[in-house]
């Protein structure tokens, strides 16, 4: 029997706790344990026993008498299964909302009779549809309070059907309730005798499951495992179904293979299907790593530098336009620009307001560049919908809807180069020689952060291991290479995009290149990432000005100080502190060896990915 | 794909996620029925071969047939166990209940391992539909540095988009199998043939529904002695899980509090 999952929302204090409780305990849910333990608390404090308390189950929120966070209950009907997701009505905890209602196939709003349709009753329309939920029921609830008025009833109606066709959200069926009474939660209700239509229950389980569509394969790669000798790409299966002697070609590159073997644990051999999680091996070693998306031959996926999306922000601090987040879509990161906002949609008026930035639980369209490829499909695809991370934290998601600027597909390795430089000798042999792929590691902060030392132990560890690996330094190139430019902020981000191009040339012959500068702007980072054809991993290497200073290596802030040197990063220029690093290594916090190991750790699991 | 095989993926996909972006990283294994199916999931994710070490928080007071268990596993699963000693009872306060004593060795032993192994990531076998509180936690639940849980502020997850790391020192506890139900462990052990402790199975009109320690845990009234009579009770029992488990009845609270100080 399959789970049919159903998000509760609605307006606080419209009685959505207490319906979810009536519906349990009509549905003979409530176990003697559960229902004796809440009589006996009320008790205990003195209160009438409110079925409510048994969802609201914190403390703190029996306390506050609201709900903090999103709940699961499941319950049995006669004929499936449910897990209720209860999700709360404050403002506040839209958040947890979004949480909740992501894993749901259909939506129960509650909306007070008295009250008609809320603040927080339009923001749920708006953005149930946004987390893929597209049909609702509503239960009008507290008719008692209106004394049981039907006229009242079909305008509280029709202004929910309203709303909803605004945001497209399936208006499936209305229900009048008490849910403190039970009227027309399981039970008909003989006080409300005008209406004919069904039950809560009923109306949720008129609900059909709707059958998966039929969508093309898409493998987002998960992860690369090795295991006797063989790479084994694993992921989910997020549509179609691969099975031994398959083509799969794989986005960005559209590099393509064949499928030798469907690996499982214990066994192996079966095709697999949509929603699966396997792995599998390719006749041929192409460089497939994390964030890679496998498809058809027939039906690829987007590859794309600019998108159109619809998001919603969750994070405190507003989200700037020009800022850079990490847009994660099915596996993949890419580094992504917020090039425009194209208006914030108002919950009150569904207009679109403009804006330039976004504040928390703000709904917007904007425009997204990529610094890398995105790999997508618009909506309503599974690979349209993706998070953005603000550094580790998920600041918000959102929805693919139309592709800005497709990219021209290429291969990762520049052709031209490849054979003027070693002809017939492709980056696959050259990782099989090695033993493991070309990346480039990028340590960028302050100077007497630690980048050099860190780069130079690295490299020893992974030479003694075998590893080809090398460190370019800031100061060693800053005399040759770059033996020309100053330290204007134009200088620093040409010095970067030139130790980038140099790290890519290192990287592309397969090995492990270590970049130390402090390549202090974001913009010079960013080059030096686009300029990589092979994994770039930025490492933000973390102290505190006071404590460089105090270290002092190279005695550069004593003549910083002295106004010996100019515009000197930390002192007299600005460092711009990465954004969406993929490693922060604190090494005012973790010592030379530990944060060693962290940056090896980090550099054996992106470079083994092959 | 039946209900069974999307709960599995899921779980999957999650200790993937877990291994691929956090090190070091941990599991802690109770010997009960969860966490050992999720052994069982790790290994199919890892494709036999589980790359993390596993822990029991070991207060010595487990029944011998759980030690006897986790013995012939750790053989022949190849495991890596490293037991995790919690620290004595005498070291605990001593005003608390009993279940609450037990509980607060293994908040304190789970606070040494995670130091010992330095680990920034353990997943745990906790489920949404034991117990209340645990119906609230994240699949991706930081802890700060203390072990302890701000469940007000919790980060948000949707689709299968997780926050994965932690300021150091902190930590993240992953929950693999916070989506599923305890009838579905039952069905899952069945379905995969995945081994258990006998303890599980009624013997002489009782058995074990919950696993805890041997002084707190009581087992309840039962003729299940199969999994297939397990799982026919479970359709209609409504006594809840973790009635055998004395620690969560000794306040009104009593769970909630010992979560929020960093019980599982």
């Amino acid at each position: 029997m399959k789970t049919f999952a159903v998000v509760f929302t609605g307006h606080v204090d419209h009685g959505k706790s207490t319906l979810v409780a009536r519906l349990l305990l009509d549905t003979g849910y409530f176990t003697d344990g559960k229902l004796a333990e809440l009589e006996a608390a009320a008790q205990r404090r003195g209160v009438p026993l409110e079925i409510s308390f048994l969802l609201d189950s914190f403390q703190v929120e029996r306390d506050q008498a609201v709900t903090i966070d999103a709940t699961r209950i499941w319950f049995s009907s006669a004929t499936r299964r449910y897990a209720i997701i209860d999700a709360p009505g404050h403002r506040e905890f839209v958040r947890h909302m979004v949480s909740g209602a992501a894993d749901a196939l259909a939506a129960v709003v509650v909306v007070d009779a008295v009250e008609g349709i809320g603040e927080q009753t339009r923001r749920h329309a708006l953005l149930l549809p946004l987390v893929g939920v597209t049909r609702a029921i509503v239960a009008i609830n507290k008719m008692d309070a209106i004394g049981f008025d039907a006229a009242r009833y079909a305008r509280i109606v029709a202004d929910v059907r309203a709303v909803f066709g605004q945001t497209g959200l399936e208006l499936v069926a209305a229900v009048p309730t008490v849910a403190r009474d039970g009227d027309n939660v399981v039970t008909r209700s003989a006080r409300i005798p005008w209406y004919d239509g069904p039950t809560l229950l009923g109306a949720l389980e008129a609900l059909d499951e709707r059958a998966a569509l039929h969508a093309p394969v898409r493998f987002p790669v998960h992860d690369v495992y090795r295991r006797d000798d063989e790479r084994i790409l694993v992921g989910n299966l997020d549509g179609g179904r691969v099975e031994a002697g398959m083509t799969l070609v794989f986005s960005p590159t559209r590099d393509s293979a064949r499928v030798t073997r469907i690996v499982r644990f214990p066994e192996s051999g079966l095709p697999a299907l949509a929603g699966e999680a396997f792995g599998f091996t390719l006749d041929q070693p192409i460089f497939i790593g994390p964030g890679d998306v496998a498809s058809d031959e027939r039906d690829v996926p987007h590859v794309a530098d600019a998108l159109d999306a619809t998001i919603f922000w969750l994070d405190r601090a507003p989200l700037e336009i020009g800022e850079h987040v990490r847009m994660r879509c099915g596996t993949r990161d890419v580094t992504a620009v917020v090039d425009r906002i194209g208006g914030v949609i108002d919950i009150e008026t569904f207009y679109e307001r403009p804006a330039s930035s976004l504040l928390r639980n703000d709904i917007a369209q904007v425009t997204l560049r990529g610094l890398q490829p995105f790999v997508v499909d618009p909506h309503p695809a599974q690979l349209s919908r993706f998070a953005l991370y603000r550094g580790d934290a998920v600041g918000g998601g959102g929805i693919v809807r139309t592709i800005v600027a497709e990219r021209a597909t290429r291969r990762r390795s520049s052709p031209d180069v490849a054979s003027l430089v070693a002809p017939g000798v492709s980056a696959a042999d050259r990782s099989r020689r090695y033993g493991h792929r070309g990346i480039v590691v990028w340590l960028t902060g302050l100077p007497s952060a630690g980048k050099s030392t860190l780069a130079a132990r690295a490299a020893a560890a992974l030479f003694a291991d075998g590893w080809f690996a090398y460190v370019l330094d800031g100061d060693t190139l800053r005399s040759g290479l770059s033996g020309d430019l100053g330290f204007s902020a134009a200088d620093r981000i040409e010095n970067a995009r030139r130790v980038g191009e140099v790290a890519a040339l290192f990287a592309d012959a397969g090995c492990i290149a270590l970049v130390a500068v402090v390549s202090p702007l974001r913009e010079g980072r960013a080059l030096a990432r686009a300029a990589a054809t092979e994994a770039f991993v930025e490492v933000f290497v973390k102290a505190d000005l006071a404590t460089c200073e105090l270290r002092d290596t190279k005695g550069l802030y004593r003549r910083a100080r002295e106004r010996d040197v100019a515009a000197f990063t930390g002192i007299s220029a600005d460092y711009e502190e990465p954004l969406a690093p993929d490693l922060v290594i604190d090494t005012t916090r973790s010592d030379v060896a530990a944060s060693t190991v962290a940056l090896l750790e980090r550099i054996r699991s992106v470079a083994r990915a092959f | 794909m039946d209900d069974l095989d999307a709960l599995e993926a899921r779980s999957i996909f999650i200790l993937r996620e877990a291994y691929r972006r956090i090190r070091p990283l941990g599991m802690l294994w109770s010997i009960g029925k969860d966490s050992t199916a999720l052994l069982w999931l790790a290994r199919k994710a890892f494709i036999g071969r589980i790359p993390f070490p596993v822990s029991l928080l070991d207060t010595g007071m487990e029944f011998p047939e759980v030690y006897a268990f986790r013995d012939e596993l750790i053989a022949a699963w190849g495991l890596d166990y490293r037991n995790a000693e919690c620290p004595p009872e005498s070291s605990v306060d001593q005003t608390l209940p009993p279940g609450g004593r037990a509980a607060a060795r293994k908040t304190e032993g789970l606070k040494l391992l995670i130091a010992r192994e330095r680990w920034r990531g353990v997943i745990l076998g906790i489920r949404r539909d034991e117990q209340a509180t645990r119906a609230k936690d994240r699949i991706f639940s930081p802890r700060a540095a203390d072990g302890s849980w701000n469940f007000a502020d919790q980060p948000p997850e949707f689709w299968d988009y997780y926050q994965t790391d932690v300021p150091d020192g902190a930590h993240l506890r992953v929950h693999p199998l916070l989506h599923w139900t305890e009838i579905d462990i039952w069905r899952y052990h069945k379905r995969e043939n995945i081994p258990f402790c006998s303890l599980y199975l009624a013997r002489d009109g009782y058995r074990f529904r919950s696993l805890g320690e041997k002084n707190i845990t009581v087992p309840v009234r039962s003729q299940a002695a199969s999994l297939d009579e397990i799982i026919a009770e479970l359709a209609s029992t409504s006594a809840p899980e973790r009635a055998g488990r004395t620690m969560d009845h000794e306040s009104e609270d009593a769970f909630e509090r010992l979560r929020s100080g960093g019980y599982m």
